[in-house]
């Protein structure tokens, strides 16, 4: 690997952390461009993209929870969500192949961000 | 509130993660805009959430021999500091505060991965279309 690309991804770690501790989330969606960028494939980008955002997302939690941020019971609930939601998505993915849901989920979230501001 | 509301946000969320976009750019706003959960506490809520799934996906990815470990060991060192002193500072910024400043964030996120799909799209249309080779299935004829 070049200088150029470890001071890339020295760079594009400190940008990512920043965001992720600030937001809660958010991250990835910054990371895997990232990875595309110094050359990673597209699956080896979000797998990899994964593995960066979870000792993070640990870190950023304990500070969060040691803040009183943290409702144990909600947790639960939207993990069980969030698992079977993922499977589900993992698997759709394979069905749908176009980029459309992409740009719903640009709009959707423009929409969200709008409307947090007013 | 009750819990199902919970469970169908997460599903949401983890629907849209599992498609590879990002399933806390939206669970965190589902969160507060219609459960009315506090801001500070759903960004908690996404980053515990995000950890049993993220998990399981890495677990996957690892037997795939999908995860390039030289670029996780190069990037995770500055990103968990940063992560820590952002994680900090949240916690002294007010509720309205940061839903304000999050609200910038999700718009420019949007706009980031609205201008990826046009690239995408861009992308998709120059590629040649390769022609079926019928002849793999019914040889020609000669």
């Amino acid at each position: 690997m070049t200088a150029k690309k470890v001071w890339g991804l020295l760079f594009a770690g400190v940008f990512i952390g920043i965001i992720n501790g600030f937001f809660g989330g958010g991250g990835g969606m910054i990371c895997v461009p990232a990875l595309l960028l110094i050359g990673l494939s597209n699956k080896q980008a979000q797998a990899t993209a994964i593995l960066i955002m979870l000792p993070i997302s640990i870190a950023s939690a304990i500070v969060y929870y040691s803040n009183g941020f943290v409702e144990w019971d909600l947790v639960l609930y939207t993990t069980l969500g969030s698992v079977v939601g993922g499977v589900v998505g993992a698997y759709l993915l394979k069905k749908l192949s176009n980029n459309v849901l992409q740009y719903i989920f640009a709009l959707v979230v423009i929409a969200a961000g709008t409307r947090m501001l007013f | 509130m009750p819990w199902f509301y919970f469970l169908i946000a997460g599903l949401c969320g983890g629907l849209v993660g599992g498609m590879g976009m990002g399933g806390g750019t939206l669970l965190i706003p589902i969160l507060t805009m219609f459960l009315g959960v506090e801001q500070h506490l759903a960004q908690a809520l996404n980053l515990l959430v995000f950890i049993p799934t993220g998990i399981i996906a890495v677990i996957i990815h690892a037997k795939n021999k999908l995860i390039d470990y030289k670029v996780f060991g190069i990037i995770i060192g500055p990103a968990i500091a940063t992560a820590v002193c952002a994680a900090l500072l949240v916690g002294k910024l007010k509720s309205e505060t940061l839903g304000l400043l999050f609200g910038i964030f999700l718009i420019l996120i949007g706009l980031f991965e609205m201008y990826l799909a046009i690239k995408n799209s861009i992308k998709n249309k120059n590629k040649i279309k390769k022609p079926i080779l019928k002849h793999t299935l019914y040889p020609p004829k000669k």
